[in-house]
């Protein structure tokens, strides 16, 4: 808690919290001769608009805290709200909302739909959220395409785009609800370096202009040194 | 459009391949069943038709007469064997307030009175066993459509004259405008001039029918004013024994539907329904597992995709109607084709392909409610199929889906 608390301050400095976790656990198999606990006692706060960089070696336990972040799936233990509401206290419709309007995600493999084009492809979140198409969304999604730098691939399939253009519309589609937190898991862990060097200036832009919050799983050290604060992961632990 | 509708749309197109397979075979399923329903449908009218084109859907008669049984004290005959009694030709007693109160039992659309007994006809040399039928004949040709049956002359059965079927006009050597000598088992005889000749597609009754005015009939019965039995018509042949089993219980008369005359033929219905049945529910269990197995193929294949959708918000319930729904699209647009192409195979059978005598190949009978009865049996199926992998598809473990998807 006195680590939480000290890292949350410090890199806050008095703006609100878009994460707040207190003695978050993780075991699975629970009551079983196998049960494991993952994650054991994890104290975080990040404030809204923070650029972050969680980092730790494979085991740490990085993905299933960005998962128990990113609500697709609940501590067993200990307390954790999202832009101010306590996650125990709503139910699996309610969390499922929650994660459509206040977290965006983007993944190491882009995970775009192949039989979507790229603009329905970051219109997808949108579309999820109101049910059906509008202009709104449309003209959002087109927005957001061309602050990618990828207006004109609109209507390409995924297959039709490289590595990078496929990180991109993945990057817009994350801020398609324009959500105050985006969780990137390895986002450029399967880009080279020059185009990594772009989707991180993306996502740094992204946080600037429009206030986002990123909290980014890396193992790339000059990625995690980019951000504006560091959390090491190490055996289910937050280091520092 | 809704976002599950969308989702279902676009991973249909997607597995095209897929979707053109377990497409074709819900449209084989439903044309099958529809073409076979249509031909068993139209065999049983048609068989049923000619059946009751020669009789009456109901026959009203005097029950015979029972044996007066000497009883003991506990009710039981004293005899230890009952002869059964002589059955003597009588008239339906107040017969014509009986055929005036019939029209209003329900269903009932046209009765006629007949007296009918057996006789003798002759003409010179030639005689032959006969079946005298006394009838009116206005009444009489809307029980049985008579002078559609005609072959030579016309149905025409005024007093002194008659109608007599092909095969005894053969047998008697007599043509229209000949005479024959009509002699009853009562020992009465008249003298008719042939009007006509019918063909009632029955080589007995061809042989032995003889139709006379209900007024000859009476005499040569020696039944003066009265009838010994009522023929009567419904609207719906399959509802004939209950009517019969009312017009029973009203009368206190014997009423015998065709049903009960022809109960083989009615068997043979049933096993034919059943049969038809039976080939309805297997073909509707191949066309479930069908788009079961490739909606569940579907869902292991969308594994990834599903996680993702479900990541950014999509409800575990939503993501259920996308594959329900795809479920429903198969089974209503199997349904349209089905019902395009079993149309096509009935018109084909009953109107394109003819036989030598240029009657239909097959006979068939299709209503509206069969297409849309199949139609909505399809669209039901498809839902139910796809309710096991969309509900696996629900229950996916978004982590586990974007993990090892």
């Amino acid at each position: 808690m006195a680590e939480a608390a000290a890292t949350g301050a410090s890199a806050a400095g008095g703006r609100s919290h878009i994460l707040n976790l207190s003695g978050v656990k993780m075991a699975y198999n629970i009551g079983t001769p196998i049960e494991a606990e993952i994650l054991h006692g994890i104290d975080l706060v990040l404030a809204a608009g923070e650029f972050a960089a969680l980092v730790g070696p494979s085991g740490s336990g990085k993905s299933t805290l960005l998962h128990i972040l990113g609500l697709l799936e609940r501590p067993t233990a200990g307390r954790l709200e999202v832009a101010g509401l306590d996650i125990a206290s709503l139910d699996d419709a309610g969390i499922t909302e929650l994660r459509g309007r206040t977290i965006g995600f983007i993944f190491q493999f882009h995970h775009l739909l192949p039989g979507f084009s790229a603009l329905e492809n970051v219109m997808m979140p949108a579309l999820i959220d109101r049910g059906s198409y509008d202009r709104e969304m449309r003209e959002r999604a087109l927005w957001l395409l061309d602050q990618v730098g990828l207006k004109d691939a609109a209507a390409k399939r995924p297959s039709a785009l490289s590595g990078g253009m496929q990180q991109r519309v993945a990057i817009a589609r994350s801020l398609a609800l324009n959500p105050p937190l985006v969780l990137a898991d390895e986002p450029t862990g399967n880009l080279d370096s020059h185009t990594a060097e772009e989707v991180l200036a993306l996502m740094r832009t992204f946080n600037r202009e429009h206030g986002i919050a990123f909290l980014i799983v890396t193992h790339d050290p000059h990625i995690a040194a980019s951000c504006d604060r560091r959390i090491e992961m190490l055996d289910g632990r937050l280091r520092g | 459009m809704r976002f599950e509708l969308v989702m279902a749309l676009r991973y249909l197109r997607e597995g095209h391949a897929q979707t053109a397979l377990i497409l074709a075979g819900t449209t084989v399923g439903v044309a099958v069943i529809i073409f076979i329903t249509a031909i068993v449908n139209g065999l049983q009218a048609s068989l049923a038709t000619r059946t009751l084109s020669t009789q009456a859907h109901i026959s009203v008669k005097n029950p015979d007469d029972a044996p007066n049984l000497v009883l003991d004290r506990n009710r039981q005959s004293i005899a230890a064997t009952v002869e059964p009694r002589v059955q003597r030709l009588k008239s339906i007693d107040q017969w014509e307030s009986v055929l005036r109160g019939l029209p209003a039992e329900p269903h009932v659309i046209a009765v006629s009175p007949m007296v009918s007994g057996a006789g003798f006809a002759s003409r010179g040399e030639a005689s032959r066993s006969i079946a005298i039928i006394g009838i009116d004949p206005e009444r009489y040709r809307r029980i049985v459509d008579l002078p559609a049956k005609m072959v030579t002359g016309a149905f025409r059965v005024a007093p002194g004259e008659a109608v007599i079927g092909t095969e005894l006009a053969r047998d008697l050597g007599a043509a229209v405008g000949d005479r024959i000598q009509v002699t009853s088992t009562e020992n009465r005889s008249d003298v008719f001039r042939v009007n006509g000749t019918f063909d009632l597609g029955v080589r007995d009754l061809n042989k032995r029918w003889v139709i006379v005015p209900l007024r000859s009939g009476q005499t040569l019965m020696d039944l003066p004013g009265g009838v010994n039995n009522i023929d009567l018509k419904v609207d719906d042949i399959f509802l004939a024994e209950e009517v019969a089993q009312r017009v029973a219980a009203r009368t206190g008369l014997l009423a015998e539907s065709w049903m009960a005359v022809n109960s083989q033929l009615l068997t043979a219905f049933k096993n034919q329904t059943m049969v038809t049945r039976t080939i309805r529910v297997f073909l509707t269990l191949i066309v479930a597992l069908g788009i079961a197995s490739v909606l569940v193929v579907m869902v292991v294949q969308k594994q990834r995709e599903i996680g993702i959708l479900r990541a950014m918000g999509a409800s575990a319930r939503r993501i259920m109607w996308v594959f329900l729904i795809q479920g429903g699209i198969v089974g209503g647009v199997g349904a349209v084709f089905g019902s395009t192409v079993a149309a096509g195979m009935v018109y084909i059978a009953s109107k394109a392909l003819r036989q030598e005598d240029g009657s239909p190949l097959l006979e068939t009978e299709l209503s509206i409610w069969i297409y849309l009865g199949t139609g909505l049996i399809a669209l039901l199926v498809g839902i139910l199929a796809a309710a096991m992998p969309a509900r696996r598809a629900a229950r996916m473990d978004p982590v586990e889906a974007i993990r090892y998807g």
